[in-house]
C-alpha cells in the first residue's frame, strides 16, 4: 500500500509579458466587482434595499459643486501618491507621508497665526509656503539620513515618526488657540479663492507636479539613479552611485512636494488645522495609491479617481441611510481588497504541474491551451532575437510538436 | 495616587501587552503586519458580541469569558487569514495589505459602533465579568492592589506572552519559526514548511490581538464603546520594536507604555498643552530605540532579517 500523497494541481509562474490593456481592463473589472460587492455588504448590513445603494451613490457627483469637490479630491489624493513614489521606487518604505504632510501643515499654521493680518497678505503666503516646504523636508530628512548611515528600519521610524508629529501639531494649537476644540482657524493671509474658484488653483499645481514628477522620473538622471537603487543596491554601488546621497535627495523632493501638500490643505483648502481632519489618513491612502498605480503616474491618476469615486459615493449613501461616518471607510477597504487581489492575476499565471499534465495526457483529454503558452514563453526566451513573423511559423510547428523542449529548439533551428 | 496610577498603568498595559505580544509572531515569520490596529478593532466587535450572547444565554461568568475569547480570536483570527492569504498566497506588498486592513478594521468598528448604539445595545452588563477581580476580595494594601486586583484578562494576556516568550526560544517550532523570519530561503532548504509556519503564525498572533481588543473595550472603559483601538494599536506595534521582538521584555515594557498612555491624566500642575508633549514619550522612545539598535547593529537585537519581504519559491 502506497501512502495517499497530496500532489498539487497547479503551480505559480512569474509572468513578464502582460500588455498594459488586459492588465488595466483586469483592474477596471475588478473595480466593478468591488462597487458590486459594496452594494451588497451595504445591503445586508442595512435595512435598505440593493437599489438604494445605487439610487443614492450617483447623486454625490449630481452637481457641477460635487463634480468640483470631486476632482478637487482626486487632485490631493494624486499629489500624495506623487509625493511618496519616488520612495518606494528606491525601495524606501516611507509610510510617514501622513507626518510629512502634518508639518509641514504646521509650517503654514505657524506663520499664518504670527503673520496674518498684520503683515500684507503675500508675504504672508510666501514665508507660509516656505516654512511648510522647510518642515516637511525637516520631517522626511530625519528618517532618511538615519537609513543611509545606519540601515534603521525607515517603516517603523516613519511610522513613530507620524505619531510624534499629531503629538506636536496638538501641542502647537492647544497652546496657541483660544478655544478648546483642538481646531485653529484662519481668515488673515490666507490663499483665497481665483475667480470664485477655490478648487482650480490646487489643481492646476497638482497638474505641474504631476507633469514634472513623470519628466523626474523617466526622464533625469535622479530617476534613473533611484530606479537603479530600488533595483539592486548593489548594482547601483558598483557603477557608482553613491546611494546614501540618493536616498538623502529623494527624500528631500518627497519631503519638500509633502510640505507643498500641508501648505495647500490649510493655506488654500481648509483655512484650519486640526491633527484629526487636516490630513486624515489620506497620507496612507497615498501609500496604497502609488502602490496600486505601480509608481506610474497615470495609474496613480486612475487608481485615486475610483478611490475618490468610491469614497464620495459611499459619503452619500451613508447621509441618507444615516449609517455613520465609518461607513465609507468600509466601502473603501472593500475596494481596496478587490484592487490589491488583482494585483497577483496580473503578475503571475497559474498553470498545470508537470504532473497534472502527464495525467491529462493519458486520458486522452483535449489539447490544454495553458500548455501552448507554455510553449511559447519557452520559444520565447530560447529564441528572443526572432521577428514576429518567424515566431508566429514556429509557433504553428511547436502545436504540432508532441514534446515541450527539445523540438522547440529544434524547429526554431531550422527557421534561421 | 501612586498605587492607582501603577494599577491602572498595568491594565490599560496588557492591550499593548495582547496587541504586541501577537504582532512579535507575526513578525518572527517575516511578515510586518501594519494591520494590528484593524485587527485589534475586529477582535473587539467579536469579543463584544460574544460576550453579549454569553451573557444573554444566561451562562455563568466563566462561559461569558470563553465566549468572549474565542469569539475574537475567531473575528481577528479571520482578518488575519485575510492578512496572510494577501501576502503569502498572493504575495501582495505587506505594508498595502496592513494599511487596507487597518482602514477596513477601524471603519467596521466604527460603523458597529454606531449601529449598536442606535439599536440600544450596550456592554456594560457583560463588562462586569471582566471587570471583577479575579481573586475575588483582596487586602488594601499596595502589592494587592498592584498584583492582585485585576479582571481575569490581564493575567490571561501575561500568561500567554510569557509562554510565547518561551515557545520562541526554547522550543524546536519556536526556532523554525525564527528561520523562517531571518531566511525562509534556507529553511526550506532545511525542509521547514514555510508557507504552513506562516499562515499559523499570521493567524494565531492576529487571534492573540484580537483579544486585546475585546480587553480594552470589556474591561479598560467597562463596556462603553470608545474608538482609539486604533491609536492604541499603532502603540502596540511600537511595542514590539521596544521589546526587541521578545513577548517578555514586553510585559514590563507594556507596562511602561500602559504608564506613559496615562500620564497626561495624572499628572497635576501642568497645562492642557504641555499634556501633548507628555504623549509624544511612547513613540520617541520606540523611534529612539530603533536608532540605537541599528546603530550598535548587534544581530540578536536587529529585526528579522526576512521582515517584509514575501517569500516565492521560485525567485532567485
Amino acid at each position: 500500500m502506497t501512502k495517499f500523497k497530496f500532489e498539487p494541481i497547479f503551480h505559480l509562474a512569474k509572468r513578464t509579458d502582460i500588455d498594459w490593456k488586459k492588465s488595466w481592463g483586469i483592474r477596471l473589472a475588478a473595480f466593478i466587482l468591488s462597487i458590486l460587492a459594496c452594494a451588497v455588504v451595504s445591503t445586508l448590513i442595512s435595512d435598505r434595499s440593493f437599489g438604494f445603494f445605487f439610487e443614492n451613490f450617483f447623486k454625490a457627483f449630481n452637481t457641477p459643486q460635487k463634480l468640483w469637490n470631486f476632482f478637487h479630491d482626486t487632485a490631493i489624493l494624486l499629489i500624495i501618491a506623487l509625493a511618496v513614489t519616488p520612495c518606494f521606487k528606491m525601495r524606501f518604505w516611507n509610510i510617514g507621508g501622513e507626518g510629512q504632510i502634518l508639518m509641514g501643515a504646521l509650517g503654514s499654521a505657524v506663520i499664518i497665526t504670527f503673520m496674518g493680518g498684520k503683515y500684507p497678505d503675500p508675504a504672508t503666503i510666501i514665508l507660509s509656503l516656505v516654512l511648510s516646504l522647510a518642515f516637511g523636508i525637516v520631517w522626511a530628512v530625519i528618517p532618511a539620513l538615519f537609513k543611509a548611515k545606519w540601515n534603521t528600519n525607515e517603516t517603523l521610524l516613519t511610522l513613530m515618526m507620524n505619531y510624534i508629529s499629531v503629538c506636536i501639531v496638538d501641542y502647537f494649537i492647544k497652546s496657541e488657540a483660544s478655544s478648546g476644540t483642538g481646531t485653529m482657524s484662519f481668515d488673515k493671509g490666507v490663499v483665497g479663492p481665483i475667480g470664485n474658484n477655490e478648487f482650480i488653483l490646487k489643481i492646476i499645481l497638482v497638474a505641474i507636479v504631476t507633469i514634472f514628477m513623470v519628466v523626474y522620473l523617466r526622464y533625469s538622471k535622479h530617476g534613473y539613479e533611484l530606479a537603479v537603487v530600488g533595483e539592486s543596491e548593489k548594482t547601483a554601488r558598483y557603477i557608482g552611485i553613491n546611494t546614501k546621497k540618493v536616498i538623502v535627495r529623494t527624500l528631500i523632493l518627497c519631503g519638500a512636494i509633502c510640505g507643498l501638500i500641508g501648505f495647500m490643505l490649510v493655506s488654500a483648502t481648509n483655512h484650519s488645522i486640526n491633527t484629526a481632519s487636516t490630513v486624515a489618513g489620506k497620507g496612507f491612502t497615498g501609500v496604497l495609491i502609488s502602490w496600486l498605480g505601480h509608481f506610474n503616474p497615470l495609474g496613480m491618476l486612475l487608481c485615486s479617481f475610483l478611490f475618490v469615486f468610491i469614497d464620495r459615493g459611499a459619503t452619500q449613501v451613508s447621509t441618507y441611510a444615516r449609517l455613520g461616518a465609518s461607513y465609507p471607510d468600509m466601502m473603501t477597504g472593500i475596494f481596496f481588497f478587490f484592487i490589491v487581489a488583482t494585483e497577483f492575476f496580473i503578475n503571475y499565471k497559474i498553470l498545470p504541474t508537470h504532473h497534472f499534465k502527464k495525467k491529462a495526457k493519458a486520458e486522452e483529454v483535449e489539447e490544454d491551451t495553458t500548455e501552448t503558452e507554455q510553449t511559447e514563453d519557452v520559444l520565447a526566451e530560447t529564441v528572443p532575437t526572432l521577428n514576429e513573423n518567424v515566431v508566429e511559423d514556429t509557433n504553428s510547428a511547436v502545436t504540432e510538436a508532441e514534446d515541450t523542449a527539445t523540438p522547440v529548439v529544434e524547429n526554431t533551428k531550422e527557421v534561421e | 495616587m501612586f498605587v492607582t496610577l501603577i494599577t491602572q498603568a498595568i491594565r490599560f498595559g496588557v492591550v499593548f501587552l495582547y496587541g504586541s505580544t501577537g504582532e512579535t509572531i507575526v513578525e518572527k515569520s517575516g511578515h510586518l503586519n501594519l494591520g494590528i490596529p484593524g485587527i485589534m478593532c475586529m477582535g473587539a466587535i467579536g469579543g463584544c458580541m460574544g460576550a453579549n450572547i454569553a451573557t444573554k444565554a444566561g451562562s455563568g461568568a466563566f462561559g461569558v469569558i470563553l465566549a468572549t475569547i474565542f469569539f475574537a480570536m475567531l473575528m481577528a483570527g479571520m482578518m488575519g487569514a485575510v492578512y496572510g492569504f494577501f501576502t503569502i498566497t498572493l504575495r501582495c506588498n505587506q505594508n498595502v495589505t496592513g494599511l487596507i486592513i487597518t482602514t477596513f478594521g477601524a471603519g467596521t468598528l466604527g460603523f458597529w459602533g454606531s449601529m449598536m448604539g442606535r439599536e440600544g445595545t450596550t456592554f456594560f452588563e457583560s463588562s462586569k465579568v471582566f471587570t471583577a477581580p479575579m481573586f475575588g476580595e483582596v487586602g488594601s494594601d499596595w502589592f494587592s492592589t498592584i498584583f492582585l486586583s485585576h479582571g481575569v484578562l490581564v493575567y490571561v494576556g501575561i500568561v500567554i506572552a510569557i509562554i510565547v516568550a518561551i515557545v520562541l526560544k526554547h522550543t524546536r517550532t519556536g526556532l523554525s519559526l525564527t528561520a523562517v523570519g531571518e531566511n525562509p530561503g534556507a529553511a526550506d532548504a532545511a525542509g521547514i514548511k514555510v508557507i504552513k509556519y506562516k499562515y499559523t503564525a499570521c493567524i494565531l498572533g492576529a487571534a492573540i490581538s484580537g483579544i486585546g481588543g475585546a480587553f480594552y473595550l470589556l474591561d479598560c472603559t467597562r463596556g462603553s464603546l470608545e474608538y482609539v483601538i486604533e491609536a492604541m494599536g499603532w502603540l502596540a506595534v511600537a511595542l514590539v520594536i521596544f521589546s526587541l521582538w521578545r513577548p517578555n521584555i514586553g510585559i514590563l515594557g507594556s507596562f511602561i507604555f500602559g504608564l506613559l498612555y496615562i500620564l497626561p491624566n495624572y499628572v497635576e500642575g501642568v497645562g492642557f498643552a504641555e499634556k501633548e508633549i507628555l504623549k509624544i514619550v511612547p513613540y520617541a522612545v520606540t523611534a529612539l530605540v530603533l536608532i540605537v539598535i541599528s546603530f550598535f547593529n548587534k544581530k540578536e537585537t536587529q529585526p528579522p532579517a526576512g521582515l517584509g519581504v514575501n517569500y516565492f519559491r521560485e525567485e532567485r
